[in-house]
């Protein structure tokens, strides 16, 4: 977020400043920030409100989503090893190497949906808010 | 036949159509589809149309919907995403009722389906794709390249990051494909134990108690199962939307 300020969503507590022009950027940043914070609390409550009726099954699916997860890359890097062998001809090579390469995304994601390893997207943006990566994933 | 659990998932045609030696007919499938997007759309018009302040009992349902979808889209993507919540709403509330109409009996699950839900994911994945090329330019490839990697590791760490990016549609379709296969094959084949176990007299009757209670908690894990999933997949989508919008992490 560029500049620090979301016209939508923080238009409202800035709108009412008439004194606009002695209010530095650091300043307006710094309050901005501060009704993010609020706002996320907030929002963060919601959310913890919404997962309480979904916790019986929870377990279930993060492990139908984890499988899911992991067999996506294998496929994902073996389909891209076998192409490129069949446009190089480099078999059996491209195969096995994008194959253990697929393993490795695979595992990645799985680590990324369980938390383990934080989303490289949504970390900084939680820790501006002051949020646990991986709060909001399941 | 009474006891096969795949036969639920037959297409069957209703209305056959032929253009030009490709099949264009109207199966159960595409009849369940119409009937999602007729019923959520009438449901959501009617209840909307009143206007009410103070809203109905009906009314709040939409809302509620709306709400839940909103903050899950402005929570991963900022407000910037809020321009795609057309598109999550509809998603979700497909996905969503697709999943409950399945749970009818004799009703076709359309989401049970992987190419259904490949379609939809794939939706979800060209719109990623275009919008996060037409926004950021190449600036849409720091995607793939995380900071404060060594050169050395970078086109390893970069092949990695490009397979991972890949596998998100396959994920996102066979986790709905599957849940919503494997929870209906589990129904029938549990209730399909009470039919065959109450024919083998009076004890097979006492003891096919154990299926139907079991048959009795599955339908309401399926019912669970059926909001996470569409919850899931929204939720999902809003993250990569946040993706095709913030490549570089900020």
């Amino acid at each position: 977020m560029t500049g620090g300020t979301n016209p939508d969503k923080d238009g409202k507590s800035e709108t009412g400043q008439s004194g606009k022009d002695h209010l530095t950027d650091n300043e307006l940043d710094a309050r901005s920030q501060a009704l993010e914070d609020a706002l996320s609390v907030r929002r963060r409550n919601k959310v913890q409100g919404n997962k309480e009726n979904t916790s019986g099954s929870a377990g279930y699916a993060q492990a139908l989503r984890l499988s899911s997860e992991f067999i996506a890359g294998i496929l994902v890097g073996a389909a891209i090893g076998w192409v490129i062998d069949k446009l190089a001809g480099t078999s059996p090579w491209g195969f096995i190497v994008f194959f253990f390469l697929g393993f490795c995304a695979g595992v990645l994601n799985v680590m990324r949906s369980a938390g383990v390893v934080a989303e490289k997207n949504v970390v900084e943006r939680d820790h501006a808010k002051g949020r646990v990566p991986g709060d909001d994933n399941r | 036949m009474a006891n096969d659990p795949i036969h639920q998932f037959q297409i069957s045609k209703w209305i056959p159509i032929e253009v030009g030696g490709l099949d264009f007919s109207f199966t159960n499938s595409a009849g369940f589809m119409v009937a999602t997007v007729v019923a959520t759309g009438a449901f959501l018009f009617v209840t909307s149309s009143s206007r009410g302040l103070v809203p109905s009992r009906l009314q709040s349902i939409s809302e509620i919907a709306y709400e839940f979808v909103a903050s899950m889209l402005r929570d991963s993507a900022g407000s910037q995403g809020m321009r795609f919540f057309p598109f999550v709403f509809a998603l979700f509330m497909f996905i969503l009722i697709a999943n409950l109409f399945g749970m009818f009996p004799y009703f076709f699950t359309v989401t049970s389906h992987l190419i259904v839900t490949v379609a939809l994911a794939m939706a979800v994945f060209l719109i990623v794709v275009i919008y996060g090329f037409w926004k950021n330019g190449f600036g849409f490839l720091k995607l793939f390249v995380p900071s404060g990697v060594p050169v050395v590791l970078l086109p390893l760490v970069v092949a990695i990051e490009v397979i991972s990016f890949l596998a998100r549609p396959i994920s996102l379709s066979v986790r709905l494909f599957a849940n919503m296969l494997a929870g209906h094959i589990t129904l029938k084949v549990f209730a399909g134990f009470i039919v065959s176990l109450s024919s083998l007299g009076f004890v097979g009757v006492v003891g096919s108690v154990l299926p139907l209670a079991m048959t009795v908690g599955l339908t309401a894990l399926e019912f669970l199962v059926a909001f996470l999933q569409a919850y899931v997949f929204a939720m999902l989508t809003c993250m990569y939307i946040n993706d095709a919008i913030h490549p570089g992490g900020h």
